[in-house]
């Protein structure tokens, strides 16, 4: 045993020593794996970034078409077959988002927000082009699960084949405006938007106090995220980088019936004014210009209208389009 | 089927039944939403819940009549909803178990030993009763004059005094001295304060508090099934954490809480005594292998002479006991029962404290001068003193709110006020949304008493009295971008979703640059001198250059020139004559006749520390006497 036991002391030795020395080596790993010599730098725990491409589609730039109408869905018929039907917009198996505006958790009767049967019929004519895919998105200002319900825009979304996505942490990634002062490392909405082919804005006309109005270049406010009030500082600038920000595929402002005071949240059926228009149209600025006119402005009154021309997003000088009018009646 | 796996598919199918209930106590049409699911059964059924509410609010609302079905049950069956429904019991049950299965036998019977603190419960009970009645009797008291008072102690102290205890004169002078304190302060203070503090330690409501506000936000942040986005409650990790505890100290007793504190299972034990059916030894000898002492759940010696009070109905000792020497019949035990020890004068201290508590409580102010401010209450709320009384602190109301507006009030409140919902308006995803009435129908004992949408926003057959107001909104002018800044902003009143909005704004033109003077006007351009500007920096569409009197847009600015957009009166200043730079600021007011305190602006201000406009209580409609306004004496 003694003999022996020598023998055994050395190897038990270096046995421990074999231990001990792996459990340095993983000491060692672990701070080599782990040091930092310089400390984290400004941008760390940003979120990783994302490009927009344009969504326009190739030769049907500079169109615009203006309805007559107090029937919200025939406007919206008429005025897709004026600019050659939604198929020139839409097409098969395409994903297209249509970008509304679910900014309240008000009824659809206020006209707050998108119109329910507006965007059902949307997602309905989508499908019918051919889309594989429609997605509705906002993100509110109000609870957006309520929002969604309560302005009817969800489940008519829903009942119409869309698919309603509504926002979420994980859902937004880091977005700089290229060129923009304002839309710089600023959370984007970008979920829905991620693999999509088309974006459509779809929007109400509505009077806003600070902005003067709100119609379809307002309307991508809802895909930023953060506390983007700050923005309110500076709301011609920032709608007009919102123009530049989404160069879509379509745009649809609602002023069947406009919120004509009290905007954007309304509240009252007092605050209505019947403006039996739908404009539609893939210049946003041209829209947009005819949209003011609803609210008794002219889009030389319009600071954020001058700026987004300025920038080259479109023309307020809409005849220049030679939209083409329908009257429905 | 042996009778205990009946009972553990019972305690099982409950337990779920009230996992269910919390996460379908969302706001919605789909199935596994509110769509009629009884999510409040569960809190009726706890009939403590409906006894307190009944002594301290003076009604049994609605669904709480469930309580008295449970009490009838417990006076044939015994303690079944503690074996058999409560879901907070399983749970203990269940982690009893995972604790002390694997234990050797003969430490498992000490474990489940009688213990004297088992009697803590009972006092327990009395503190809460005492808390719920205190106004209650004073105004009986008040009724029937001072002497009733006087009788009261006496009786207190002769009942005190048949206990032939020698040495302990200390529990007469305690009881007897809180008891004229309490006399004397309902003398002097008539409309005193009850406060249901049950629902600290009420067992149903502890647990709805406890998965509401800390369990399912926390399970529900990977799943996002009951809400979209992370929700978010202050104080969620005390709640979380003394559920924890309860639920851990179970490893040390088996059912900790239903052995030593739950009140509700005082009052069942209380019962328990006289129920028709009862656990028991059919001969008053057995073998005496303790095997039911290892196993019993409620700490009531079935081997020797049984505590029916404590004896929650787990029936193991009756399926284990290798003799059958145990049955379940309309018969005491052979081997002989022993009572809760339960001395009347604990008892009477127990009471008297708890009579004295809401005075002690109200010593606060809450009540009267130092109302707080910040306690801005679900719409539809009572008045804050009978809200008090009939807030479970449940936490369904916060639960169901669809913009997590409502929190528990933390200890900065009072401990009066823990746990009952608060409005915070920056938490959650929005303030209180006008066409929303959830709380209020959810809420199981009418703190929050059910009101329509024609009532809250003063529609229909309300229209006179307009809406309902939570508080009225503050502009902080020390921090609001417009009056501090010279900044334009006016979120606020771009999110006001009252029609005509509560904020108005009134424009103000601010110097921002001075010590300029106009140069030559040409080619649509003003050259100006004095001090160079940064190119661009003035074309946000807000400033304006002031000459004289009149303004003029400025469209563009390079550092030496401006590009306006004339207004009316605008013609071009001389060579030479001083010019400013101004911009035209928006300055947001809250006309207080018409806000309603639902906090969306402060939600929504870009000031996102401490919001630049903030509600408070004030002029919240269930309180009239917090009200700013004359009636009648305003502009409009
Ligand atoms: S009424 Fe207001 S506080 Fe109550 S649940 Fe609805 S949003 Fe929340
Ligand atoms: S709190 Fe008052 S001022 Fe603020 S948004 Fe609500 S109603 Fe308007």
């Amino acid at each position: 045993m003694s003999g022996q036991g020598k023998d055994l002391d050395r190897r038990e030795f270096i046995g421990r020593a074999a231990k001990a020395g792996l459990g340095v080596a993983a000491v060692g790993a672990l701070a080599w794996w782990g040091y930092d010599g310089k400390g984290p730098d400004a941008t760390s725990g940003a979120a990783p970034s994302v490009k927009l491409p344009s969504y326009a589609v190739r030769g049907r730039e500079r169109r615009l078409a203006i309805v007559k109408s107090s029937h919200r869905v025939p406007a919206l018929r008429a005025g897709l077959e004026a600019l050659g039907g939604l198929g020139a917009f839409v097409g098969a198996g395409q994903r297209v988002l249509i970008k509304v505006n679910a900014a309240f958790a008000s009824p659809p009767a206020l006209c707050a927000t998108s119109n329910p049967e507006l965007v059902a019929e949307l997602v309905r004519l989508c499908k019918k082009a051919g889309a594989r895919e429609v997605i509705v998105t906002d993100n509110p200002i109000n609870d957006p699960a309520s929002c969604f319900e309560l302005s009817g825009i969800g489940p008519a979304a829903r009942a119409a084949g869309a698919r309603v996505m509504l926002p979420h942490p994980a859902a937004f990634a880091s977005y700089s405006l290229p060129g923009g002062r304002l839309i710089q490392n600023w959370p984007l909405l970008w979920g829905p938007l991620e693999g999509v082919d088309r974006v459509i804005g779809l929007a109400p006309v509505k009077d806003h106090h600070r902005s003067q109005a709100s119609a379809t270049m307002k309307n991508w406010y809802g895909l930023l995220g953060g506390r983007r009030n700050v923005f309110h500082q500076d709301i011609n600038g920032i709608i007009s980088e919102l123009g530049r920000m989404v160069t879509p595929s379509l745009v649809i402002a609602d002023g069947v019936v406009s919120l004509a005071r009290n905007g954007p949240t309304g509240g009252s059926l007092e605050d209505l004014k019947p403006t039996g228009t739908m404009i539609l149209g893939t210049d946003q600025v041209a829209v947009d210009s005819v949209a003011v006119g609803l609210l008794g402005l002219s889009p030389s009154q319009v600071a954020w209208l001058g700026l987004a021309q300025k920038a080259g997003v479109g023309t307020t000088d809409y005849q220049a389009l030679k939209p083409r009018l329908v009257e429905l009646g | 089927m042996k009778i205990t796996t009946a009972r553990r598919i019972s305690q099982a199918f409950f337990l779920a039944l009230f996992l269910w209930f919390c996460v379908v106590a969302t706001v919605g049409e789909r199935l596994w939403q509110l769509r009629g699911w009884p999510v409040n059964w569960f809190l009726e059924l706890d009939p403590l819940t409906g006894l307190t509410t009944l002594i301290a609010g003076g009604s049994l609302y609605s669904g709480l009549l469930w309580g008295a079905a449970t009490l009838a049950l417990t006076l044939l069956l015994g303690r079944f909803f503690c074996g058999w429904v409560c879901p907070f019991g399983a749970m203990h049950h269940f982690i009893g178990w995972l604790g002390n299965h694997s234990k050797d036998p003969k430490e498992r019977a000490r474990r489940n030993a009688p213990h004297p603190a088992q009697q803590i419960k009972y006092f327990l009970l009395a503190f809460f009763l005492g808390a719920a009645a205190s106004d209650l009797a004073a105004r009986l008291l008040l009724g029937q004059g001072a002497a009733f008072a006087a009788g009261a102690i006496a009786i207190a102290l002769v009942l005190a005094a048949t206990r032939k205890g020698q040495g302990r004169d200390f529990y007469f002078i305690a009881v007897g001295v809180l008891l004229a304190l309490w006399a004397v302060w309902s003398m002097a203070a008539p409309r005193g304060g009850a406060s249901l503090l049950a629902g600290l330690l009420d067992p149903i409501p502890l647990a709805s508090r406890s998965v509401n506000l800390a369990l399912l936000p926390l399970a529900d942040m990977p799943l996002r099934i009951a809400w979209p986005e992370p929700r978010f409650y202050q104080g969620a990790a005390m709640i979380g954490a003394i559920f924890l505890a309860f639920l851990l100290l179970n490893l040390w007793r088996p059912r900790f809480f239903c052995r030593y504190v739950c009140p509700t299972g005082a009052l069942f034990g209380l019962l328990a005594r006289f129920s028709l059916y009862k656990v028991g030894k059919r001969e008053a000898r057995c073998g005496g292998c303790m095997d039911c002492e290892a196993l019993c759940e409620g700490a009531c010696r079935p081997a020797g002479r049984l505590r029916p009070q404590e004896c929650v109905l787990c029936l193991n000792c009756l399926s284990e006991c290798p003799e059958s020497a145990i049955t379940y019949r309309p018969k005491p035990s052979a081997a002989g029962e022993v009572a809760p020890d339960l001395s009347r004068r604990r008892v009477l201290a127990g009471l008297g404290v708890g009579l004295a508590a809401p005075p002690l409580l109200g010593l606060g102010g809450l009540l009267g001068p130092n109302w707080d401010p910040r306690l801005i209450r679900p719409p539809g709320s009572l008045p804050e003193g009978e809200f008090l009384r009939r807030c479970l602190r449940c936490g369904q109301c916060m639960r169901v709110c669809p913009t997590g507006v409502l929190q528990p009030a933390g200890p900065s409140f009072g401990l009066e006020a823990l746990w009952t919902p608060v409005l915070n308006n920056t938490i959650g995803t929005s303030g209180c949304q006008p066409r929303c009435v959830a709380c209020s129908h959810i809420c199981p004992s009418a703190a929050i008493r059910p009101i329509s949408l024609a009532e809250k926003l003063g529609q229909g057959e309300y229209a006179a009295q307009g809406p309902i107001r939570l508080g009225t909104a503050f502009v902080d002018r020390g921090r609001c971008l417009p009056w501090a800044m010279d900044r334009p902003c006016i979120v606020c009143q771009e999110n006001c979703p009252v029609s005509p909005k509560a904020i108005f704004t009134r424009v103000a033109y601010q110097t921002v640059i001075s010590g300029l003077s106009a140069g030559e006007a040409g080619g649509g351009e003003l050259a100006v001198s004095g001090r160079a500007l940064r190119p661009g920096a003035l074309a946000t569409g807000d400033y304006y250059l002031v000459a004289g009197e009149v303004r003029a847009r400025i469209r563009a600015n390079t550092n030496a020139a401006l590009s306006l957009e004339p207004g009316p009166g605008w013609h071009t200043p001389t060579p030479g004559s001083p010019v400013a730079v101004q911009v035209r600021l928006q300055r947001p007011y809250v006309d207080p006749a018409r806000c309603i305190g639902c906090g969306i602006c402060q939600h929504e201000c870009p000031v996102s520390g401490k919001r630049a406009i903030r509600v408070s209580a004030e002029n919240a409609t269930r309180e009239p006497r917090h009200s700013l306004l004359l009636k009648g004496a305003g502009p409009h």
